[in-house]
């Protein structure tokens, strides 16, 4: 480790409610386990887990290390795995490299992102879903997702395209 | 589509409808940007020059198309294959072929304009099951044109090749491994 933040391990124990910042000119190499939220714009190297807490990598940051956090978002560079128990934003100008698996997943115009993508649901109880009315309705989607009255197509490629319409967008 | 738990390809790049539209149906989704990884690789001077140089061959394959064998059950290639020369050409097709499993479908656009100097480039985005977005990425030289029977050539390793023509001047290829 380069660098670290001056805080004695005893307090790392103590409940936080703030949110700790690595700034630009730090870097860390090593494991992190947060019990706040944390915000990266330096660099870092090895394994980030902040399980009940959210990740911000700013922009300046530049973080190679297998993440698990509730939630991530990432504006600056991230090469490494991510699990997140709630979502992942991946903003415009951020570059992501690395398999996903999160509950939902938000990706802005812009972002570069290599990687593939494991949408986990959570799990309902069966006697929930069974007492539910609206049990046989589609899964709960993310953000900006799409109409839950597509019905299944028979294969990927048939689920494609035909092109036809006119300029930016094409209907079947 | 019908069975969740494929896994799908799609080389447009990463976009939110896209891959909602994939996972909603309970579907993995691999994306990556093909054509800026041609960029990465070949940009640096003549684009299509470049593709004849070894080294640089063996870096765009090695960062764009190093999957395990019979990976994916599908592959949205849209119109990337317009830019990349003969030799190159063959041998991604040929990686593209090993990376499906048997009996997956590929999607592939070709422009069928013969006498255009460049063409236009897409980011293609899956609204839903009937309307792709289309979002501009500029004009490009295209390394070749295509017509139904040198796409049959290209893809004589697939079970079968299936050709739409549209209003667009494109061909829509569904390609069965």
């Amino acid at each position: 480790m380069s660098t670290v933040p001056n805080r004695p391990t005893e307090s790392f124990d103590a409940p936080r409610t703030g949110n700790a910042v690595l700034g630009k000119s730090v870097v860390v190499k090593g494991q992190i386990l947060s019990r706040e939220d944390l915000t990266i714009d330096g660099e870092v190297e090895g394994t980030i887990e902040m399980q009940e807490h959210r990740l911000t990598i700013g922009p300046n940051g530049k973080v190679r290390a297998s993440v698990k956090a509730r939630e991530v978002i990432v504006l600056g560079t991230l090469h490494g795995n991510v699990e997140t128990g709630d979502r992942i934003d991946i903003r415009k100008e951020a570059r992501l490299v690395g398999d996903i698996r999160t509950a939902r997943i938000m990706i802005e115009d812009g972002a570069y992102f290599k990687g593939n993508v494991d949408i986990v649901r959570a799990e309902v109880p069966k006697a929930a879903v069974a007492s539910t009315p609206s049990a046989a309705a589609p899964r709960p989607q993310g953000p900006g997702t799409v109409s839950p009255a597509i019905s299944p197509a028979t294969s990927p490629a048939a689920a494609g395209p035909a092109m036809a319409a006119g300029a930016g967008e094409i209907k079947r | 589509m019908e069975r969740p738990g494929l896994t799908l390809l799609d080389l447009a790049g990463a976009s939110q409808s896209t891959v909602a539209f994939v996972t909603n149906y309970g579907h993995r989704i691999y994306s990556d940007d093909l054509l800026l990884q041609m960029d990465r690789c070949f940009g640096d001077g003549d684009f299509y020059e470049n593709q004849a140089d070894a080294q640089k061959v063996a870096q765009f394959l090695d960062s764009a198309l190093d999957y395990p064998a019979q990976h994916f059950d599908g592959a949205l290639v849209w119109d990337t294959l317009e830019f990349l020369t003969g030799p190159l050409l063959e041998t991604v097709v040929r990686r593209l072929h090993h990376m499906l499993r048997p009996g997956a479908y590929l999607l592939a656009l070709f422009h069928s304009e013969e006498r255009a100097e460049t063409i236009p480039t897409y980011s293609y985005r899956i609204s839903d099951r009937k309307t792709i977005t289309l979002g501009p990425r500029g004009r490009r030289r295209p390394a070749q044109f295509f017509n139904n029977r040198s796409l049959e050539k290209l893809f004589k390793d697939f079970e079968s090749v299936k050709f739409f023509l549209t209003r667009d001047h494109l061909r829509e290829v569904i390609v069965r491994r």
